[in-house]
């Protein structure tokens, strides 16, 4: 077979700027809420105020009399309408014990934020004055807010399951190997971290619109989504609609890190009421609901134990994990822990391996997938445990790190936990980083400061990080009780004009697929990435499709354009070698155009083979008109992108202030196909996990209130609040993909917190050894200075 | 959140504001709106009416007036921290209004909603208590001035009646030693604790968001009355205070912050 396809126009590797933007950046591109959809009513979300309490009635009368008012529904007037309860596609152990959910609570309201009722109106402000003048009256009682508390049992959430423990999932491949490592380690480490709940806050709020086609029958749902193919399925499950009679459409959408991968109960009543009312209905969310009733990311309380010997090479890894459900399952609540579960030895080569989640219900918002999911938890712990064991001893973080580091040659490696990390070359990524960012100088002016007695310490933090992206191998999902698969689906159709239409799986929300896929396919065909469209987002266009989170959508969706495009070429060329009456193997192609080898005159263009593919006048026998491939790929691996990162920090003694005055990241995602693209994707996941380090977390007291539900008081960091990010770059393939890529989306946020939180505990390391959680606010870093100075 | 439903009125000066808002005492000025919308949007506040006076430009303005200052109540934040005035003659409120929020609130709210709002987290008002200003107030019956020290009555409590418009401040001039300590977590955010301090004879020392209003510092400014050293003053300045506690600090690290702010805020001005 010909060699064709394999040639590249170097297309790939330019930092070309992003094709969406200017429509984004001009007001010009279209989201949910701003669709004008004539005669759509407006829903409204009664939420109850309690974060436990059982609903004792409900007077709708006053807000059914409310102007512009339609109807009011509560729980049982709506309960004839679901199919279904709101699905959760994760039973992660046959027994994991799950609570009815559907889109209004019944009975009992189980977080501050918990649907009771819904109001229907003409405008959003009609319904949101009604909203305030439906009465529920609750019975409160005491609240389950605390993880270990729960796991108690003292206060049962839902009483029919008897208990607040979910599941426990256990991975332990040597109980036996691990007990020995730890009896005859030199050293053990034993460390707690908490990883505190956050807020999504993507930019553009969640917002749905359904709209019943005119012909009657079946609707289009319009929704601020990651996930427009799962949703089609689930809410056609849910609410009892043929999924042939769902069309579902995400247009241009701002931002999801894990909330917009769900299916809410706003979707399913939009849709229901759009059913039963014969009209249009619509949704936007508000700010403080989006605290409330989007889902949450993170919250943990982790148990890491390492064993090491003398020289402080691993024996054992052990993690214990309790992890917050919330109130419910959402989509994927459950498995999101276990997608850290094999990654708690980090970079590191340990021998022995054990893993243990506890998930439990607790009085709070669902928690499900946010930026890293599981990934960032495991990268925490062990980052954070092994600059512990550095301490213990007695060697500098970057040499406890190369002293474990997987062995280059090791690669593929058969992970402790079961897995195979498809490539890596660890050490020379961080010596670059340590170079880089002047490491040794950096000591160097540590040691001065504190020899001055400066009451403004110097610290350094490092993080090396190692994730699993690109999910995702279908029969591994399989193994893990998910209930989907993980391959990705793309057609690339040459039109008769020569124009390409790239249809893609994946559902971009900000990642840049428009420009990307366009210069995958540009640099395969060797043409301009103007003749080529990406369509996406669509289920009537792209019916089907995996969408787009855990950094799977370049390495999955991407291979699948990569490879449908090599189809669609080898078809060309079979045209060429026909109408050029030569054979395919002395064909060559450059440019978009094939020519026959050592006669330059014989040559003809894509475009023409386009035409002639479409006319169907003059094709080899047996092949069919058209050039258009689609191809669905079910990856055989995940990736495993790795790098070094490094915080540097300054922390006030007198005022516990951190302030972060440098960042040194050098990723390694394989090769990168737009660069631009990539340091983007860097710096806004590190702006996340600097925020999960420093500013960032959802509180509750001790009723189950969230203390802070708006913008003034969850602290989202912005630009003034980080320095210009250092980013460099190493480049090892992955064997997984034929693009040989990794995947980027969620690094930063993965390896930024504990390289942040590692700084600070070294800045201070000369006072004492300091106890912090995140994020680190000036009051946290005063107090434990106060703490190890008592 | 969508605000409750309200009332909305533009004037186009001072006195037909006065005669728009009438004796509505459910009625509320509004200038640039950083301070009221967010708050209406929570429905925390629910005026019946909002006379609009942002569009009084003939209250945007900085001059100086015999030996003092004059300051516009429409003046936004922005245009303070570039007044050639300021930047020469007290530097220290275009300081201050350089760091209120961020850009976008800097271009539209004003120093007159800073101060008549009056709340104990805004940097303003508390510069203004430093500087020893004056506030100049026209209700039905004319103008009148009222003392930056007797202005500020209770949480977001003024002096001002709900008809009376604040529309100039008045501050010394030739300002040479001052002092500005704002300490966030987050450059956009209010205070935690501020001090604004001013050496013009004597020393005052303002507090941010050490009590329910804008508030000076007595303890520290009676302990350098009476010679005590700036570290022993500077442990004097939450003295008789009882500042708030919030989730960005408890009412212990405040005070313990005042003390430390105080402290150089007071090494600052020599």
């Amino acid at each position: 077979m010909t060699t064709i396809a394999n040639a590249s126009s170097g297309v790939i590797g330019q930092p070309m700027l992003r094709r969406e933007d200017p429509k984004l950046l001009s007001g010009e591109a279209r989201f949910t809420d701003d669709l004008k959809i004539p005669g759509a009513l407006w829903i409204g979300l009664v939420r109850s105020p309690f974060a436990n309490a059982k609903i004792i009635s409900i007077d709708t009368q006053d807000a059914k009399a409310s102007p512009g008012i339609v109807a009011v529904y509560v729980a049982s007037d709506l309960q004839s309408e679901w199919a279904g309860p709101i699905p959760s596609a994760w039973q992660v152990t046959p027994d994991m014990k799950s609570p009815a959910h559907y889109p209004l609570a019944s009975g009992k309201a189980n977080y501050v934020g918990d649907p009771v009722a819904v109001v229907v109106g003409n405008s959003p402000t009609e319904v949101a004055d009604a909203v305030a003048l439906v009465d529920v009256s609750y019975e409160e009682l005491p609240a389950v807010v605390d993880l270990e508390e729960a796991l108690t049992d003292a206060n049962v959430i839902h009483e029919e399951l008897g208990t607040n423990k979910c599941y426990v999932w256990e991975l332990n491949p040597n109980p036996q190997g691990i007990e020995d490592a730890f009896k005859s380690a030199a050293h053990v480490v034993k460390e707690r971290y908490i990883q505190q709940r956050l807020i999504p806050a993507a930019m553009e709020p969640r917002s749905v619109a359904v709209v019943p086609s005119p012909m009657g029958g079946d609707y289009t749902l319009y929704s601020a989504t990651q996930i427009p193919h799962i949703l089609k399925v689930m809410t056609a499950l849910t609410v009892g609609i043929s999924e042939s009679k769902i069309r579902v459409i995400a247009p241009s959408v701002g931002g999801g890190f894990g909330s917009k991968l769900d299916v809410y109960p706003e979707e399913l009543l939009c849709l229901a009421l759009a059913r039963k009312h014969k009209v249009p209905v619509r949704w936007t969310e508000e700010r403080t609901e989006g605290a409330q009733a989007t889902i949450q990311g993170r919250g943990q309380v982790q148990h890491i134990e390492l064993a090491a010997d003398k020289d402080g090479k691993l024996l054992g890894v052990r993690a214990d994990i309790i992890a917050d459900m919330g109130g419910y399952q959402q989509l994927i609540t459950a498995g999101v822990p276990l997608l850290g579960a094999f990654l708690y030895h980090g970079a590191y080569h340990t021998p022995t391996y054990a893993f243990k989640c506890t998930g439990v219900y607790t009085n709070k918002t669902p928690t499900d997938a946010y930026r890293g999911a599981g990934r960032p938890e495991a990268t925490y712990a062990i980052e954070r445990a092994m600059d512990s064991l550095a301490k213990t001893v007695g060697v500098d973080p970057a040499e406890i790190r190369r002293r474990n580091f997987i062995p280059t040659e090791s690669f593929p490696y058969n992970s402790p936990a079961g897995l195979v990390f498809d490539s890596g070359n660890y050490g020379p990524n961080l010596d670059q980083a340590l170079t880089a960012v002047g490491y040794d100088t950096l000591r160097a002016d540590q040691e001065k400061r504190r020899a001055e007695g400066s009451t403004k310490h110097l610290g350094i933090g490092l993080s090396f990080f190692v994730e699993m992206c690109g999910l995702a191998p279908s029969r591994v999902l399989a193994s893990l009780n998910y209930a989907a698969g993980g391959w990705e689906s793309a057609t690339v159709r040459i039109l008769p004009t020569s124009k390409v239409q790239v249809v893609t799986g994946t559902a971009p929300h900000g990642q840049g697929h428009e420009t990307v896929w366009a210069m995958i396919v540009a640099d395969k065909l060797g043409i301009s990435v103007d003749d080529i469209e990406v369509l996406h987002s669509d289920t009537s266009i792209a019916p089907h499709g995996m969408d787009t989170y855990g950094s799977r959508s370049l390495s999955v969706g991407g291979s699948a354009v990569h490879i449908a495009t090599e189809r669609v070429l080898e078809k060309a060329q079979k045209i060429a070698a026909h109408l050029l009456e030569a054979s395919e193997d002395d064909l060559e192609y450059q440019g978009g155009i094939f020519s026959v080898k050592g006669s330059p005159d014989k040559t003809m263009p894509l475009a023409a083979i386009a035409f002639e593919a479409f006319t169907a006048h003059n094709l080899p026998d047996g092949l069919e008109p058209n050039l258009e491939a689609t191809t669905t790929w079910d990856p055989p691996n995940f990736t495993f992108p790795f790098g070094s990162h490094i915080a540097v920090v300054e922390v006030d003694e007198e005022t516990g202030k951190v302030e972060l005055l440098r960042y040194m990241a050098v990723d390694d995602c394989g090769p990168r196909v737009n660069p631009l693209i990539v340091e983007g994707q860097i710096h806004g996941g590190l702006a996340q996990g600097i925020g999960q380090a420093l500013y960032e977390e959802a509180v509750y007291d001790s009723a189950g209130n969230l203390l802070n539900a708006t913008f003034a008081d969850y602290l989202l960091p912005s630009a003034a609040e980080l320095p210009t990010f250092e980013l460099g770059n190493t480049v090892t393939p992955s064997p997984t993909n034929p693009l040989g890529v990794k995947g980027i989306g969620e690094a930063g946020a993965i390896a930024s917190p504990p390289a942040v939180m590692n700084a600070i505990v070294d800045a201070l390391s000369h006072i004492g050894p300091i106890q912090i959680e995140m994020p680190a606010s000036p009051e946290r870093v005063w107090k434990a200075i106060q703490a190890v100075r008592a | 959140m969508y605000p409750a439903s309200f009332n909305y009125l533009r004037a186009s000066s001072v006195r037909e504001a006065i005669s728009m808002i009438g004796d509505n005492e459910d009625a509320k000025f509004i200038a640039g709106g950083h301070s009221l919308v967010p708050l209406m949007k929570l429905r925390l506040a629910t005026p019946s009416t909002l006379v609009d006076i942002g569009r009084l430009t003939d209250l945007s303005y900085v001059r100086e007036d015999g030996g003092q200052i004059a300051i516009g109540a429409l003046t936004r934040h922005r245009d303070l921290e570039i007044s050639p005035v300021l930047n020469a003659k007290a530097p220290i409120i275009a300081k201050v209004a350089g760091q209120v929020g961020d850009p976008s609130v800097r271009h539209k709210g004003t120093i007159g909603g800073s101060i008549a709002h009056g709340d104990g987290a805004s940097d303003l008002p508390a510069a203004a208590l430093a500087l020893d200003a004056v506030f100049v107030a026209e209700g039905p019956s004319g103008r009148r001035e009222i003392k930056s020290t007797d202005f500020h009555k209770g949480f977001l409590e003024t002096a001002l009646a709900p008809n009376e418009v604040l529309v100039e401040i008045r501050i010394p001039a030739n300002i040479k030693s001052w002092s500005f300590q704002k300490f966030n977590r987050r450059a956009q955010d209010w205070a935690i604790v501020g001090v604004a301090a001013v050496k013009n004879g004597s020393t005052r020392v303002a507090l941010i968001n050490m009590g329910s209003t804008p508030l000076r510092a007595a303890g520290t400014e009676s302990a350098i009355q009476s010679g005590a050293s700036l570290k022993e003053a500077a442990s004097q300045a939450d003295l008789g205070l009882d500042p708030p506690g919030d989730l960005n600090a408890t009412v212990e690290f405040r005070r313990h912050l005042a003390h430390v702010l105080v402290g150089r805020a007071l090494e600052e001005l020599g």
